[in-house]
């Protein structure tokens, strides 16, 4: 079982937490079917450095986890206030 | 006591003031406390323990340290148990194993006479062809071999789970973990100090290190008065065995019936190392065991392993026990010395000195059982000096023990566990742990290190590393040069059986064989062979496989890896990792009301709700219909998910979030608020109430509540949107008070609350109190009746149903149950979110259309909807009636057929006691949705029913009832 760093509760183990899938923003409305299918079905599962949604369920709270994939070890976590406008999509309009 | 039982300072571990009675095969044995079964036994003479697992060939003490597999015997409740590390208790009865007959005459030993037709590969070879011939012989086979037998009538036992956290973690107590662990704890750290054993110490309290008997036990004396002295900061789980080191270093820890879950910042690995056997005919005789087993006899249980021994040894340690044994009163037959030129240390001058006749350059070729061929009675030997060339001229010396001492491995699981790579070092003829990762530390004899100062040294530096206060290690640290195992300890004579793997009874042959059929890497012999495979994984036999298969291959295999190591590095019980077998279920604040009416309760996501009242469920839930629908049915629906929503952006967030409209709906109403996800699929609804502009109360379905509360906050994650989202599910009791008497029953306890059609109509919300108990009071219409939605604090729920129902009494209003809600609401057409919809039903085909707000810029799953409309409608849910008189009903899940054609199916069927036929709702091809349209279902005997589509809802189109 792993430790996962909760940027607001600190190391607990990886059971308390839930996978939300990997940062993707949201594509704009007027995007193709093509652009929109694929934001809801792929992923980029790219070996290398992933950046993830995690849940810290005890909590309710939602972070942001830099993951090697390759080595399955986590680089760092921080809260979604981290991640730039473009990758948040704040207005979905 | 025993005649054989020797006086203290022998018996470290006995409280000989008890004595423990037992019984072995039906006999009655006395042992004493402390006394594990196979000691208590050898203590009464009684050598024979069990037969091996393919020849069932008679076999006893090897390692006496519950890491090989010969000692495993039967307890009524529990097979395989190691008669080894096992303590007796009084009562206990122990049988041996894999025995037909008698332990001491087994019938099927016969099996060893035909063995030349059981080599490795048999079953492959022998069983392929023709078809059909391996399902008559394994029965037959299945019978002959295996392990113990299991009681199936056996009553569970009671286990658990523990959590713990430590800044350093210890794996074995002998010198350098000891060492270990007060160097850390010393130096601050929190440390945990994990034995296998009862007593600390390791092989200090039964090998012999010096010329001086009582050398290892007085260090280990001084070390526990060392770890004494830091006793704050050390905790210390003795008889204890670790079998798992996962990630981030959490240990597995299992003591009796309690599974230790440790977390650790930094591991300490001092796991020691596992005396080796050596390879020659009848090399498994009881009798014949480790020296490390015999010395553990004498000294921790004060055994004497034999009469006359003979001692076959590569090393210093052989010598050491022969001292030992000479001065427990066993008489040295023979010091067979393998080595041609071995190095002079004091042990050995020692033994010389007291004339114990060493026979240099000699082996064991074979070993002679006793008359009843039990236990081992002499040996023969054969000079090997000039081993390429072993010669003819033999030695028959009589002995009833053998002391293998030839050499050790390093006990490796768990830091092969931990990453790192275990390879064999041919200048060692022994294993090397490589790679460990940060924060696990190997020391001690798992290092080769064989010197109780060098373990001491060592394990020192590492208890100050883990504390991050070390430097350079000391120079009397390092690994010891001189080796100590023998290269090839094999000596099997031409006829007869040499045992590499005890536990699977696997020769050379069998590994020469595996090699001729091409299965020539570690791995692969590993497979086909299946040594290293049995309950001792390899822990004696994986070194003497790897020299063996490099002898045969003629490749070098330093370097080279053995197999993988994986956890348990011991064997555990399902028991203790199931530990209590938690299954949670969450009970409404009304739980006890409904147990008390006699409802009969049923799981609904993660709780507890009452499916109907009553023993009989067919006339309860008619009972129950008729009260709803004629005078007023209260049901408990606090398990209704509710999430709070407060905030600037409040209705913002919920037009994002849900599919319709709310930034238009006014304070004091609700409307409907059905959820997809991004691909368009249906996940859940409920009513979103305004209670003021920045104020939303939202219900969730049972099942899901936990989801939707998880999915808004991902969403508000990215949207950064002000308002704050809390799911208040349990923090309020529920519940639904229905049908054409509700409004008369609620009147006089709803304290200064206009209740009539216009001050409180059909999908208003209000704040009130309902018999003094504050509340929020929704007008609903789940079941198509006159109702309101009463939502109260939990504490206050029980209150608030005794209040309701005393209020109901003069109407007779009964409670209703869940069973009786969804024939109500079927009656209504009304969906129920993952019964009548499944993972990919978009609104469209459900018929839900129009609750997409029209014109919104966004809602979760829009544009998905979007496209999936722009193909044609690939099925559609309707409503459909059958004739009153159709026998039986088909059920969810029946199949919709056209021809031969699968069209859709059945979600939700009731014989609908008010409109008196049954009616459902089912998944139908577009081009059937037509009203009147006539569908065929084929029911659950095969059969094929008639249905009608008809109109929803079912029963008061016009909806008049639940807007009075």
């Amino acid at each position: 079982m792993k430790i996962l760093h909760c940027p607001l509760n600190g190391p607990r183990n990886i059971q308390e937490f839930a996978y939300g899938g990997e940062v993707a923003p949201l594509p704009a409305a007027d995007a193709s079917d093509g652009v929109w299918a694929g934001y809801v079905f792929l992923d980029e599962n790219a070996a290398g450095v992933v950046r993830e949604w995690w849940l810290h369920v005890a909590s309710g709270y939602w972070f942001i986890a830099e993951r090697d994939t390759t080595t399955d070890t986590v680089l760092r976590t921080y809260p979604p206030s981290g991640l730039s406008d473009a990758d948040k999509r704040r207005d979905p309009r | 006591m025993s005649a054989r039982r020797l006086a203290p300072p022998y018996g470290l571990l006995l409280d000989r003031s008890t004595q423990v009675d037992f019984t072995f095969e039906g006999q009655a044995v006395s042992g004493l406390a402390g006394d594990t079964i196979a000691s208590a036994l050898a203590a009464q003479d009684i050598w024979l323990l069990s037969r091996s697992f393919k020849y069932h060939r008679p076999r006893g003490v090897l390692s006496l340290s519950g890491d090989d597999a010969n000692t495993f015997v039967q307890l009524p409740d529990e097979p395989n148990v190691l008669a080894d590390t096992y303590k007796i208790q009084d009562g206990l009865a122990v049988s041996g194993q894999h025995y037909s007959g008698s332990l001491r005459s087994d019938a099927a030993q016969r099996i060893s006479a035909f063995s030349r037709f059981l080599p490795v590969g048999f079953y492959y070879h022998a069983f392929h062809k023709p078809r059909g011939i391996w399902d008559f012989w394994e029965k037959r086979i299945r019978a002959r071999a295996g392990l113990g037998a299991v009681n199936q009538n056996v009553r569970g036992k009671y286990y658990d789970k523990a959590y713990a956290c430590t800044d350093v973690a210890v794996i074995g107590a002998g010198a350098a973990g000891v060492s270990a662990a007060v160097a850390a704890a010393k130096a601050g750290r929190d440390v945990t100090l994990i034995e296998r054993q009862p007593i600390l110490g390791g092989s200090l309290n039964h090998a012999r290190l010096q010329v001086k008997s009582t050398y290892g036990v007085d260090l280990a004396r001084e070390l526990a008065e060392e770890l004494t002295a830091a006793e704050h900061r050390i905790a210390i789980l003795a008889d204890a065995l670790c079998t798992g080191l996962f990630a981030d270093n959490l240990l597995s820890v299992m003591r009796d019936n309690r599974l230790i879950k440790l977390r650790a910042e930094q591991v300490i690995l001092a796991t020691g190392a596992i005396e080796q056997p050596a390879v020659f005919e009848n090399n498994d005789l009881p009798g014949v065991m480790m020296a490390s087993a015999a010395q553990r006899l004498l000294w921790l249980y004060a055994v004497r392993p034999g009469r006359d021994a003979v001692i076959l040894t590569a090393n210093a340690d052989g010598y050491g026990a022969a001292l030992d044994l000479a001065e427990a009163g066993v008489t040295i037959r023979g010091i067979v010395e393998l080595r041609d030129e071995p190095t002079v240390e004091p042990l050995m001058q020692e033994a010389v000195s007291r004339r114990m006749p060493v026979l240099r350059g000699y082996a064991i070729r074979r070993a002679f059982a006793n008359e009843g061929g039990h236990h081992l009675a002499g040996i023969e030997l054969v000079s090997v000096a000039g081993q390429d060339r072993p010669q003819r001229d033999t030695l028959r010396i009589s002995c009833d023990l053998i002391c293998m001492s030839v050499g050790w491995a390093p006990a490796a699981s768990l830091a092969a566990q931990a990453g790192a790579e275990i390879a064999y070092n041919d200048a060692q003829a022994s294993f090397d742990i490589r790679g460990l990762p940060d924060r696990v530390q190997a020391v001690g004899a798992l290092t080769h290190r064989w010197t109780p100062e060098a373990a001491t040294a060592q394990g020192r530096h590492a208890g100050l590393r883990a504390a991050g206060q070390a430097g350079e290690p000391p120079p009397g640290a390092a690994a010891d040069a001189q080796p100590v195992n023998h290269p090839f300890p094999y000596f099997p004579g031409d006829s007869g059986k040499a045992f590499v793997d005890f536990d699977e009874d696997l020769t050379p042959e069998d590994i020469e064989n595996s090699v001729a059929e091409g299965f020539d890497h570690v791995e692969l012999v590993k497979r086909y062979s299946t040594v290293g495979m049995g309950p001792s994984q390899g822990r004696q036999s994986a070194a003497n496989t790897v020299r063996l298969l490099s002898r045969v291959t003629g490749r070098s295999l330093n370097g080279s890896r053995g197999w993988t190591n994986r956890p348990p590095a011991y064997p555990e019980k399902v028991g203790q990792l199931a530990g209590r077998g938690f299954e949670p279920v969450r009970q409404s604040p009304m739980h006890d009301r409904h147990l008390q009416a006699n409802a009969e309760m049923m799981a609904a996501g993660a709780w507890l709700r009452p499916a109907f009242y009553g023993p009989d469920r067919d006339t309860a839930i008619e009972r129950e219909v008729s009260v709803v629908r004629g005078n007023a049915g209260l049901i408990d629906v606090s398990t209704l998910g509710g999430i709070e929503l407060r905030g600037p952006d409040a209705a913002a967030f919920l037009e994002r979030v849900y599919t319709g409209r709310f930034e238009t709906l006014k304070p004091g109403r609700s409307r409907y608020a059905l959820m997809c996800d991004m691909t368009g699929t249906i996940q859940d609804d409920g009513m979103a109430c305004r209670f003021a502009a920045d104020h939303f109360y939202v219900t969730a379905t049972t099942g899901n509540s936990d989801e939707v509360h998880r999915a808004m906050l991902w969403w508000n994650a990215q949207w950064g949107m002000d308002v704050d989202i809390t799911n208040v599910t349990g923090a309020y009791a529920a519940v639904n008070i229905a049908g054409p008497q509700s409004r008369s029953i609620l009147a006089p306890v709803c304290d200064g609350l206009d209740l009539s059609a216009e001050g409180f109509p059909y999908m208003a919300v209000r704040n009130g109190a309902i018999a003094g108990i504050p509340s929020r009071i929704l007008r609903v219409g789940f079941v198509g009746e006159l109702g309101y939605e009463i939502h109260a604090p939990a504490a206050l729920g029980e209150a608030l149903w005794d209040a309701l129902l005393e209020a109901g009494r003069r109407y007779r209003m009964r409670p209703f149950g869940v069973e009786t809600q969804r024939m109500l609401r079927l009656e209504k057409g009304h969906i129920i979110i993952g019964q009548d919809t499944d993972g990919l039903t978009h609104p469209h085909e459900a018929g839900m259309g129009w609750a997409l707000g029209r014109g919104k810029p966004f809602f979760l799953g829009q544009k998905a909807i979007e496209i999936r409309m722009r193909r044609p409608l690939a099925r559609k849910l309707v409503g459909f009636a059958m004739r009153p008189q159709t026998a039986t009903l088909p059920e969810e899940c029946n199949l919709v057929i056209r021809g031969d054609e699968i069209v859709g199916r059945v979600t939700s069927i009731f014989r609908s006691q008010t409109l008196g036929k049954p009616i459902g709702l089912a998944y139908v091809a577009p081009d059937q949705a037509a009203l009147g349209t006539s569908l065929t279902i084929k029911d659950s005997s095969g059969g094929f029913v008639e249905a009608t589509v008809t109109a929803t809802p079912f029963f008061d189109p016009q909806n008049r009832r639940q807007s009075l």
